[in-house]
């Protein structure tokens, strides 16, 4: 701000677009996020209470049912874990150390997000299907992969594998080697350092990758509905047994197992709004940025 | 980024400037093995099935008429989304940044549900809403308008994948651009469209590019949000990673691999492109 006052009032105020311009793109921007947003969402719910509760919950106490949510559970609670490893383990070397080819690093740890799921799903089955590289070995060992929990939790960890590491890698860029170089000059340990200097720093970016990793995995269909081979009761998760149920045409029990993914989504909106209230200053890092740029 | 070694290292240059900090070889070591074990070997299975279809066959199969189709839906419709979202996704940020109204904290919180909210329920969700018997599908019906299972409701469903991404990437940068300059702009007699079209979209257009960019990627190698409202017919409404799938369950592994592998090549085009955008957008703006 300049101390010297403008030596002309300009129009309104600089900068500041005229009101039906201001109303105009407010109820532009309303209307689009209604018709793609909002109204998706309205639709699940109405749909899976067509009938009123009772067979909504029906469908959702259906032992098939029941079976999705415990193998969607059970995958999140290996693929994240193994995401916030994954992702610790690269931010600290990519961020705290100096290498040769280091973007090609990053630009390998950010395939994932532009694979297509399809593809991941796929590449699954040809290293560890029966046709597969890994496939002969493991019949005769009576080892099922594809078709089973193992390659939904793999084909889990591949699309999410990202999420993590994008998160904290900009972070730790962003806040430099001193406090870590000064706490292992007075003689800390490598274990002692991460764990009093570092995570301090990074655990609101880190909670807030293992957000957004979780709804992923949660979610996952494509990579998923490849290896998986549509078991009901034992190879399906939430999002694929929504699928069964629509293609039977059981709309009520489709929308219902919906409505509870939609209810995760709008959990993790909350807490991510959360997380970014309670972030500190500094610690800003958007979703959709891609990893690896320093802030200039 | 700065990588002048200390004055001290005038011994020969090293691979590797030593940091003070512990742990490299171990957290290196597992990134590159976990990368390897996850994401690289089981992609380059991909590439050598498709290999051992030899020259003719793997054209055979990725480029057949049926997969031409596919790959044209995919990536014209994907383009049509990564537009909309490029027009509505800059209207958006803008909104978001320069205005006051009520509603601006949950219309900020509810732009990011695409991140969030699995494909498969966005799939049944927007074919539950756009289909025949939905609201907006009904109340379109009597117009002539067909707003499911055709070209209409795969770019609804691309559109809302890549939603969130030029809004945030647009957004951060239109908080940061200092408004002095605008006012500037302004004092110096410029009109406010010509402020607008001269000063500020100049400044947007690095993260413009990389939101649809990185919109466009999402969308070409979406599968759970198109299915749902896609229709799925062969030669019209098929897009590319649903053939995958198809040839899957027939078993035309070598076929399946082909199709995946001309989407791995586009995959990587679109990393390298947002790559070079970003790295174009951080010399600019220095």
């Amino acid at each position: 701000m300049s101390d010297a006052a403008p030596l002309r009032p300009l129009g309104p105020r600089a900068g500041e677009d005229p009101a039906w311009v201001r109303i105009g793109l407010i109820a532009l921007v309303i209307a689009f996020s209604v018709l793609l947003l909002i109204l998706p969402l309205v639709t699940v719910f109405t749909q899976a209470l067509a009938k009123g509760p009772g067979p909504s919950l029906a469908a959702l106490a259906d032992p098939d049912a029941i079976a999705a949510i415990k193998l969607t559970l059970l995958t999140a609670a290996i693929a994240v874990p193994v995401n916030v490893l994954f992702g610790l383990c690269a931010a600290w070397a990519i961020a705290k150390h100096d290498f040769p080819l280091k973007s090609l690093l990053i630009t390998a740890i950010d395939l994932p997000f532009s694979v297509s799921p399809v593809v991941a799903g796929l590449s699954y089955v040809l290293v560890f299907g029966l046709q597969g590289w890994l496939g002969p070995w493991l019949q005769t060992h009576h080892i099922q992969i594809i078709f089973a929990t193992p390659g939904i939790v793999l084909a889990t960890i591949f699309v999410t594998l990202p999420f993590v590491a994008r998160e904290l890698i900009p972070l730790m860029q962003a806040q430099g080697r001193d406090e870590e170089e000064a706490a292992v000059s007075l003689g800390a340990s490598g274990l002692t350092t991460f764990f009093l200097v570092t995570v301090p720093n990074i655990r609101w970016g880190l909670l807030y990758g293992v957000l957004l990793c979780n709804a992923r995995a949660m979610g996952e269909f494509g990579a998923v509905s490849v290896v998986s081979g549509h078991i009901r009761g034992l190879t399906d998760t939430m999002p694929l047994h929504v699928e069964i149920l629509y293609n039977e045409y059981d709309s009520v029990g489709a929308f219902s197992v919906a409505a509870l993914l939609c209810l995760l989504a709008v959990a993790t909106l909350v807490l991510k709004l959360a997380l970014e209230r309670a972030r500190p200053l500094g610690e800003d890092t958007d979703l959709a940025r891609p990893i690896g740029r320093n802030p200039p | 980024m700065t990588t002048f070694a200390p004055r001290a290292s005038r011994h020969a240059p090293r691979l590797r400037r030593r940091s003070a900090i512990p742990g490299f070889t171990l957290t290196f070591g597992l990134t590159l093995t976990a990368l390897c074990l996850i994401v690289l070997i089981p992609l380059a299975a991909v590439i050598s099935r498709s290999a051992g279809l030899g020259m003719g066959g793997f054209i055979a199969a990725a480029f057949s008429d049926r997969a031409l189709r596919a790959y044209e839906l995919s990536v014209s419709c994907s383009l049509i989304g990564a537009t909309v979202n490029g027009v509505f996704g800059l209207v958006t940020a803008w909104v978001l940044v320069r205005y006051a109204f009520p509603g601006r904290a949950l219309l900020n919180a509810v732009i990011d549900l695409p991140f969030a909210l699995p494909t498969a329920v966005a799939g049944v969700a927007l074919a539950g809403l756009y289909g025949g018997t939905g609201w907006i599908g009904a109340a379109l019906a009597p117009l002539g308008v067909k707003t499911a299972y055709n070209r209409v409701g795969i770019v609804i469903a691309l559109t809302f994948v890549g939603l969130p991404f030029v809004v945030r990437t647009v957004e951060p940068v239109l908080r940061d651009l200092a408004t002095d300059v605008e006012e500037a702009a302004a004092s110096l007699g410029a009109g406010r469209l010509s402020t607008v079209a001269r000063v500020i979209l100049p400044a947007l257009a690095p993260a413009w590019i990389t939101g649809f960019a990185l919109a466009f990627a999402r969308a070409v190698g979406e599968y759970g949000s198109v299915i749902f409202i896609a229709g799925n017919m062969p030669y019209r409404t098929e897009i590319a990673p649903l053939l995958i799938t198809i040839e899957l369950e027939q078993f035309d592994f070598a076929s399946a691999s082909a199709i995946a592998a001309v989407m791995l090549g586009v995959a990587f085009v679109m990393l390298l492109t947002i790559n070079a955008i970003q790295a174009w957008a951080s010399r600019s703006s220095r």
